[in-house]
């Protein structure tokens, strides 16, 4: 840095700041994040599911590991990655082939956020319900 | 109407009317201003960084007018690209606050001036110095394109006849200045600089989209690449970045529908 420049130097760093996208930019985000994610979850679902053919015993022995509260999140995890890769996939195909659909871009991913919490709150209530009651015991 | 009305004002007598207090215009006020700029000597510099610059500005002032007091009264050594200083030669394409915008057309008033505003370079092409990029690599994918007209058939003796609504079906894509905001706010063009990047998809669209032109078929195949239309992933961080609000993401749906159907 030359000594005559005035003002203070913050950081020597490379990094520059992130750049400030809107909704297209961070829907295209979380659609390549949940589009890997579901890749590696098929992946590891297709083994489980071939292992039945192998060994039924060692198929339940696999699901029954399954069965802890951390999976039943990770569960509610993908249901919700699935439904807004599926959402946002209509979306995107609206954008490539319905004349108005880059128009109405942010609208569309307002509405899909809409529709996943819709789905995505009484969801959480019914596929978490069990682990609740097993983990701090029913009410009912 | 209103001549209407004037002359009723002129014949009425003067005995009611008040005289005319014109109201006290606020006056405007300048207020300090700090800009974080990255700046990068390459004869000094190993790396860009941050250097802080606090000037007095009024709320009409321009991010151009900062960078030139700077330039003017605290650093001479800052440099940036302008030109004709008005939104039409798109020489100043920056990125203020963490998105690309002119520097000439963004107002001091319709940014946050609670915090430091930022002002980098565009990204994706080389870095020269301060906010000065390489722009060859953004020129090399426009002229692929083939951005100029290719008539065919006999040259008419007078013009070339083109009812209204066939210009407009390519109206939005005349707009284009060419200063790469588009292109290097796109985040496929930062990781990937084979891709044509919007602003050579809108010239190409521009005279893909002309009934005057015959060389559709030459700009499409070019688009057809890989590295062509098909790498957009509708981020509409262009249509966003856009200086002149051409809707860039609805023209490349365009050329992709073009593409697919094999229609114009």
């Amino acid at each position: 840095m030359s000594v005559e420049t005035p003002g203070f130097s913050l950081r020597a760093t490379p990094i520059g700041t992130l750049y400030r996208g809107g909704e297209g930019m961070w829907t295209w985000v979380l659609h390549r994040i949940t589009g890997v994610s579901l890749f590696f979850f098929l992946f590891v679902h297709v083994l489980d599911t071939a292992l039945v053919r192998v060994s039924p015993a060692a198929y339940d022995e696999i699901i029954a590991t399954y069965k802890t509260p951390i999976v039943n999140l990770l569960e509610v995890g993908l249901v919700g990655a699935v439904l807004f890769h599926a959402f946002n996939g209509i979306r995107i195909i609206l954008i490539d082939f319905w004349a108005k659909g880059p128009r109405y871009q942010r609208q569309m991913t307002w509405g899909i956020a809409a529709v996943w919490l819709l789905i995505m709150i009484p969801g959480f209530y019914f596929m978490t319900i069990h682990t609740i009651d097993a983990l701090f015991g029913s009410t009912s | 109407m209103t001549t209407t009305v004037v002359a009723e004002v002129l014949v009425e007598p003067q005995s009611n009317v008040t005289p005319v207090v014109m109201p006290e215009t606020p006056v405007p006020v300048a207020t300090d201003v700090t800009f974080r700029i990255r700046r990068y000597q390459p004869d000094f510099d190993e790396e860009p960084h941050w250097v802080d610059y606090t000037v007095a500005l009024y709320p009409t002032d321009r991010v151009l007018t900062a960078l030139e007091k700077i330039k003017g009264e605290q650093d001479g050594s800052l440099t940036f690209r302008r030109s004709c200083a008005h939104g039409v030669c798109g020489s100043d394409a920056m990125r203020i606050n963490g998105r690309n915008r002119l520097a000439c057309k963004t107002l001091v008033k319709d940014i946050d001036i609670s915090k430091p505003i930022t002002v980098e370079a565009i990204k994706g092409l080389p870095l020269e110095k301060d906010l000065v990029v390489d722009m060859e690599p953004f020129f090399a994918a426009y002229r692929q394109v083939l951005p100029f007209l290719m008539p065919e058939g006999h040259e008419p003796t007078k013009e070339r006849i083109q009812s209204a609504e066939e210009r407009a079906r390519f109206d939005d894509t005349t707009k284009c200045i060419l200063c790469a905001a588009c292109t290097t706010s796109c985040p496929v063009f930062w990781t990937n600089e084979q891709y044509f990047g919007p602003a050579a998809i809108v010239a190409a669209h521009r005279f893909i989209f002309d009934s005057r032109d015959a060389g559709a078929n030459a700009r499409l195949e070019v688009l057809n690449d890989k590295e062509g239309v098909w790498r957009c992933r509708t981020t509409f961080n262009c249509t966003d970045a856009c200086p002149r609000g051409i809707e860039i993401t609805k023209a490349i749906a365009e050329v992709k529908q073009a593409l697919i159907f094999r229609r114009i």
